[in-house]
């Protein structure tokens, strides 16, 4: 437990009331030993307290007060937890179609997505959304959980028969690499330990999976892009002409001595120094924090990138993306105005065009209805007032994404997905 | 050639990423110091973001007049060391202005009190961001909160409204006399920020190690005896060996019996440690939804 030398995964579950999530959450949480006493004795107490049969898992990942007495989960909730072989964010997000939005919020930064699939229904429409959200969100790896296998009989028929209707539903998504895992949440089966009732499965556990998932190439490390984030000049005599540009790589890997490229003026020099967290060191990569300092001076500052002369992101106005639309007081306006955040930079925006809504059960595209609501998925066209530097969001998830905010409340209203 | 992070240098990373987004997008930040292991980190890690330039903001410590003199001491030594501004706010001030009353009786603590203190301090000094070494991990709700907390023009949280936050797109634009709550170090765990410390060999107060002291037993936790706390006649107290995991006011900080006397020792106490660490915070143990409630004021 205490190996500091571990990567860190970040995965997501998206489920409604029964089938199971806060379960098997509960029981990965409970069989790696991550609960801890105070709180297993509290949730016991709360369950006894409402007359509920056992030990109510679900109380674990339901915080908030509305939530405990409604008994659903409505917010992106964060767990964690960690094995010696490696450290787990869980974004724990609600199912149901009306918390879409949650659910694309804790998509955006997982490397897994998790689906239950109830083994007594099958792939219903809720299992088809968690796929094509996953899809949209381009999360590198999937695995399916046919989930309840207890209820079934631990069935291979029933199994297969799941994993049949799913891979010719996924055939027509964006996602590569899948996996079937058949398992009982409420039972353990197949989460930590392997069960002996699954003889006739051969694959791994869902926590050995989880363990061993290769995450290491989940970044880009081929495109070159180092947006700036802030500027740091000390004023001081010991660093007189000190200026280091300050941000997070997007992609790629820069050395120093390597020649480089800075948007949008197209100038060229090299890269003198970079220094991270633990000082100076030889090359950068994503996702690390550093600070580039550069051969010339010429005059950067936030929003700007550093790039390869040979390997440039798209300089563009008019910028095409999906977008997942999120503000419950209004719908999306066509020719409205937004603010738009891309990478470290800011901007006006303007919609020229809605393309068509996206049904996220049904993959169908809906030219005729336009209006786009909260949890929406609509392909639009953005007009922006200043250039931004962009990749497609299949190439790059921080050079491809953007978000945009309303200007009279200041709320994030929507998130896009360069096309 | 293998690109991949550690789990806390990938921390790190995200960590520094948010402070400098804080100094970025907001005219005037500051960072509450609670003299606690989560504000040093915040402090150490403030310090690496924007080196080798000074930090860009204050510190804001809100003195309940209750604090462990061991903190004291320890945040000025620090404050001298990063050449770091400091702001002090009290609640013995606000008492004896009569903007606050003081809770009587033998639980009594000055925990609630910091809320007002801290949104006046907030107010005083115009600060539209303020930065916090609040953990997911520790407490339920705080495992809602964003890093980018959106708060009123009266300081409250409305956590079934909070901006959806997603990639790396920090949303802190906001309205005047509105401000923000910043938590950079929401994805660590108590294990992580201990394996950083230890990793980057951080200097910290005595408290947290072993040493012996005068303890009395309240409600299945362990106080440390002070003058602060009013002792029923039945109270005795007794000499142990004891360490805090939380750093707070005297009156609500639960000690722990321990040996642990070096971080590896630290380290492994907390990886086999069947309690959480707010376990021993008395003021979480108020109702079920304690740190909610406390937060929608304003609470930190």
């Amino acid at each position: 437990m205490s190996n500091q030398n571990t990567e860190l995964l970040r995965f997501t579950t998206a489920g409604s009331v029964d089938d199971g999530k806060s379960t098997l959450i509960g029981r990965m949480l409970y069989d790696s030993k991550s609960i801890f006493q105070d709180q297993y004795d509290q949730i016991k107490e709360v369950s006894e307290k409402r007359g509920e049969e056992g030990v109510n898992l679900a109380l674990l990942t339901d915080g908030l007060r509305s939530e405990r007495e409604q008994g659903i989960t409505i917010d992106v909730a964060y767990r964690y937890f960690a094995t010696p072989k490696r450290k787990f964010i869980i974004a724990d997000t609600p199912g149901h179609i009306q918390y879409t939005r949650n659910m694309v919020t804790g998509a955006s930064t997982a490397n897994v997505a998790l689906i239950l699939v109830d083994a007594r229904n099958g792939v219903v429409e809720q299992t088809k959304r968690h796929a094509i959200i996953a899809s949209l969100l381009q999360i590198p790896h999937l695995v399916v959980c046919i989930n309840k296998m207890d209820l079934v009989d631990y069935d291979e028929e029933t199994y297969n028969q799941i994993q049949d209707d799913f891979e010719k539903f996924a055939a027509k998504l964006d996602v590569t690499d899948v996996h079937y895992i058949p398992i009982s949440a409420l039972m353990g089966d197949n989460v930590v330990h392997r069960s002996e009732k699954t003889k006739w499965y051969e694959g791994p556990t869902l926590m050995y999976y989880l363990e061993n998932v290769h995450i290491a190439s989940d970044h880009n490390f081929i495109d070159s892009r180092f947006p700036i984030q802030y500027v740091i000049r000390p004023y001081t005599d010991e660093f007189h002409d000190y200026r280091g540009y300050a941000g997070r790589m997007a992609g790629g890997v820069l050395k120093v001595g390597d020649e480089v490229t800075l948007l949008p003026s197209g100038f060229s020099t090299k890269i003198s120094q970079i220094q991270g967290p633990a000082g100076d060191q030889e090359e950068c990569f994503p996702p690390e924090s550093v600070s580039i300092l550069l051969e010339d001076d010429y005059d950067l500052s936030r929003g700007d990138m550093i790039v390869r002369a040979n390997n440039q992101p798209e300089v563009t106005q008019d910028i095409e993306i999906m977008l997942v639309w999120f503000d419950q007081s209004a719908p999306l306006r066509l020719n409205g105005k937004y603010t738009v955040m891309h990478t470290t930079k800011q901007a006006r925006c303007i919609v020229k065009d809605i393309r068509y809504k996206l049904d996220i059960n049904t993959l169908h595209r809906d030219q005729e209805d336009l209006e786009i609501k909260m949890n929406d998925v609509a392909r639009v066209v953005l007009r922006t007032t200043k250039p931004l530097f962009v990749d497609s969001y299949r190439k790059n998830r921080i050079t491809g994404s953007m978000i945009l905010v309303d200007e009279g409340t200041n709320n994030t209203v929507g998130a896009g997905m360069v096309i | 050639m293998d690109y991949s992070l550690s789990h806390i240098k990938e921390l790190e990373s995200e960590s520094i990423f948010v402070l400098r987004e804080v100094a970025a997008q907001f005219e005037n930040p500051v960072l509450m110091f609670s003299g606690g292991k989560d504000s040093i980190l915040m402090v150490y890690l403030a310090y690496k973001a924007f080196y080798p330039a000074k930090i860009p903001f204050p510190l804001l410590h809100i003195d309940t007049g209750h604090n462990f003199p061991e903190t004291i001491k320890y945040r000025d030594d620090l404050v001298e060391k990063y050449g770091a501004k400091l702001i002090v706010g009290s609640v013995q001030d606000a008492i004896d202005k009569k903007l606050v009353v003081e809770e009587t009786g033998y639980n009594a603590s000055r925990n609630s009190l910091q809320t007002a203190v801290l949104l006046e301090s907030l107010e005083n000094g115009k600060f539209d961001a303020a930065l916090g070494g609040a953990r997911r991990d520790e407490e339920k709700a705080r495992a809602k909160e964003r890093f980018f907390s959106h708060r009123d023009e009266f300081g409250q949280w409305d956590p079934k409204n909070q901006r959806p936050e997603l990639w790396n797109l920090f949303n802190g634009n906001c309205r005047i006399g509105e401000h923000f709550r910043i938590f950079p170090i929401s994805n660590w765990t108590e294990l992580d920020v201990w394996q950083y410390l230890a990793y980057e060999k951080v200097e910290l107060p005595s408290l947290y190690f072993a040493h012996e002291r005068e303890v009395l037993e309240r409600d299945g936790i362990l106080l440390a005896d002070c003058d602060y706390i009013r002792k029923r006649p039945e109270e005795k107290t007794y000499k142990a060996t004891v360490r805090c995991r939380t750093i707070g006011d005297m009156t609500c900080t639960g000690v722990w019996k321990s040996d642990a006397s070096n971080v590896e020792d630290i380290i492994e106490e907390i990886a086999t440690t069947r309690l959480t660490e707010r376990g021993g915070r008395t003021d979480d143990k108020r109702s079920e939804t304690s740190m909610e409630d406390r937060k929608k004021q304003g609470y930190f």
